[in-house]
């Protein structure tokens, strides 16, 4: 059993609005405990703003800048860069965003602030798609998912976000899973240690946008990192990749029949993802040993 | 009159670049475009130079220049940004978002026609159609003007909380060079209180900045905006005195040029005045009485001091270089609705002139006066040919 080791220092409150049993509260909850006070969070659009509270309630003991929906990686420039010039240097900030956020109409300025190399830490949470607006295909969907917008499935593959970012040769990026908590706790200590553009993407299994149980977030994230569908690593400079996990333990198939995004898919479908998921992984494992 | 020192010649936009550098701001995101660059460049220079101690930041697009405005603002900066046009454009969404956070960030704009069809003309279309997302906005006509506009502005917007824009028209103004007196560091520094706000993004408060609320909360942070823009005026008025005792440069929300015992007024924003003066100074010469009143500041307009301005006045004619396609000439319509009601109210003709950045001479001018002194007035904004 995976046992979770870290002090709850009380930067996330309970009597937040997220849907019971959501596993971004959960993420949440490690992360801004591991990053502790000294931190300022910029939060576009999406659940987590609504996690955090409507006015005048915080769920957040660290400010919060709320901004507009494409524009987290800007806004977080601007607020390490004030703390600059008024001489606060360590504060860590850090964008809480999600996937819409990030993967699509925020993508333009995340790239802008990588290739500034920006003193920021950037928490995608990826619940491959815009659920906080009821469930509509993003650029992060991954191919035959049913969404809001794509009621036959959807016709395209997921974005690679991470080998985007990997090319603007940042000092570090990493993907973590809430079912995998100590080495989400691990890898934000890790990326709040550097200085210059740091990306976290966490795995967030919805449970209304994938038609999960609610008790079965966490299961779901697992199952992703075990069938290989979301690898857990590390990407350090750009090329130095290392797998946090480099192996496998079962098939595609559990994962997507518990999970009503997949209700469509033919055994023709399911193979080709099949397909896909094992030469994605041998290309990762690839890039990991040289 | 005092002798005037330390002269310099500048183009309008390097103008507002010293008087950015004097204004010490802390953070500066910028993003070229013509007809702004020059500013940016000077800025860069001045940085490189280790005269300007500010963090720089060059994202990829006005629209994150804008949002590292409102969040280093929120986060306690002074803040400056530069833009034209489609950049301004393109902050459309941030700028109603920096007024709403009641970030005090100083942006001055270039006005030039926006596409399409692409062009590069003097045009105020791009900053009037920004009118209503909040900003205190301000129009120059000088290169001395822009930069002891730029170092009031940051007194006016810091001092209550409202994002300030200033605009001069692209290339009249924006690279037109003229001797420009810079003052003392010394003198702004005194002139300039520290920024020092009391809410702000700061982890030994705790406060959060944007966060979703209620209709009722909404209302209330539009109302408050309100209250501040209604001491916009007084502000700059007693911001331009106080420049005015240092510098011998006093400004105010409008001004009056040989208004008195005028038949005819000319009232019109940037550039123009430039041209209007040397029309009104050869109309006076041949005994014509014709005055302008210049209208420096926009928003908020000053409708009372509009009001008794004009009171009694024969006849008015409004120059405007910008078109609201439907509606016509955007300070005709803003001055029709401040004149309404008076009795003693002047006929109230409005020229769409220079319109995409077409020259207007003095000759011109002073035609048009001839041509409207006794004229009826059209409700609808007349072209100019």
């Amino acid at each position: 059993m995976d046992m979770i080791d870290y002090p709850d220092g009380e930067q996330f409150s309970p009597g937040h609005v997220a849907c019971a049993g959501c596993a971004e509260a959960l993420s949440l909850r490690v992360i801004l405990n591991t990053l502790g006070a000294d931190a300022i969070a910029v939060v576009p659009p999406s659940c987590t703003a609504v996690i955090c509270g409507g006015y005048p309630l915080s769920s957040v003991s660290i400010p919060v800048q709320h901004t507009t929906l494409e524009s987290a990686a800007a806004s977080a420039s601007g607020v390490k860069r004030s703390l600059n010039a008024l001489g606060k240097t360590n504060t860590t900030v850090v964008c809480l965003a999600g996937d819409g956020g990030t993967y699509d109409i925020g993508l333009q300025a995340l790239s802008s602030a990588a290739e500034r190399n920006e003193d920021i830490l950037y928490v995608c949470f990826d619940n491959e798609g815009y659920m906080n607006t009821g469930g509509q295909k993003s650029s992060s969907t991954p191919l035959n998912a049913i969404t809001g917008s794509t009621p036959a499935g959807k016709l395209s593959r997921k974005k690679n976000l991470v080998e985007i970012l990997a090319a603007h040769r940042i000092p570090y990026i990493a993907t973590c899973s809430p079912a995998h908590l100590s080495d989400m706790s691990a890898k934000i200590k890790k990326a709040a240690s550097i200085r210059g553009t740091k990306v976290i993407m966490v795995i967030i299994p919805c449970l209304p946008g994938w038609g999960v149980a609610d008790d079965a977030a966490v299961k779901t994230a697992r199952m992703a990192v075990d069938s290989g569908v979301f690898p857990l690593y590390e990407v350090e400079d750009g090329v130095d990749y290392t797998m946090t996990i480099d192996t496998r333990n079962q098939s595609v198939n559990a994962y997507l029949k518990q999970q009503k995004r997949y209700r469509n898919l033919s055994d023709k479908n399911i193979s080709d993802i099949q397909a896909d998921v094992d030469k994605e992984w041998e290309y990762l494992l690839g890039r990991a040993r040289k | 009159m005092k002798e005037k020192q330390n002269l310099q010649l500048l183009s309008g936009n390097h103008a507002v670049s010293w008087g950015v550098k004097l204004a010490r701001p802390h953070v500066a995101p910028l993003y070229p475009i013509t007809p702004q660059t020059p500013i940016l460049e000077k800025l860069t220079e001045f940085h490189s130079q280790g005269e300007l101690d500010a963090e720089l930041l060059t994202p990829e697009s006005e629209h994150s220049a804008m949002s590292a405005c409102v969040a280093a603002s929120l986060t306690g900066a002074r803040v400056f940004t530069a833009t034209s046009s489609q950049g301004l454009l393109l902050m459309h969404e941030l700028l109603h978002y920096a007024s709403g956070a009641r970030a005090p960030i100083v942006m001055f704009n270039v006005n030039r026609t926006p596409g399409s069809p692409w062009a590069f003309w003097p045009d105020q279309i791009d900053s009037l159609s920004q009118r209503d997302t909040g900003w205190i906005k301000m129009y120059s006509e000088s290169p001395q003007e822009s930069l002891d506009t730029v170092i009031q502005a940051f007194r006016i917007a810091e001092k209550l909380a409202l994002p300030l824009m200033i605009s001069h028209d692209a290339f009249y103004v924006s690279h037109a060079v003229e001797p420009v007196e810079l003052p003392q560091q010394e003198l702004v520094d005194n002139f300039l209180p520290a920024y020092n706000p009391e809410l702000r993004l700061d982890t030994s408060l705790g406060q959060s900045f944007g966060a979703p609320i209620d209709q009722a909360t909404w209302n209330r942070s539009r109302r408050e905006a309100g209250e501040a823009m209604a001491r916009v005026e007084n502000e700059v008025l007693e911001t331009g005195k106080a420049w005015g005792e240092l510098t011998g440069r006093s400004y105010a929300a409008l001004e009056n040029y040989r208004t008195e015992a005028a038949d005819t007024i000319i009232v019109t924003m940037g550039s123009m005045c430039g041209t209007v003066r040397d029309a009104v100074d050869a109309l006076r010469d041949q005994g014509t009485a014709v005055g302008l009143l210049k209208v420096r500041q926009f928003r908020p307009l000053p409708v009372q001091t509009l009001r008794d301005s004009l009171a009694g006045i024969p006849s008015v004619l409004v120059l405007d270089r910008n078109y609201s396609p439907g509606m016509g000439g955007i300070l005709h319509q803003e001055l029709k609705s401040a004149l309404f009601g008076m009795r003693d109210a002047p006929r109230v003709h409005g020229l769409l002139a220079g319109v995409g950045g077409v020259n207007v001479s003095s000759n011109k001018i002073q035609q048009l006066v001839a041509e409207y002194a006794d004229a009826k007035p059209s409700n609808d904004s007349v072209w100019v040919e």
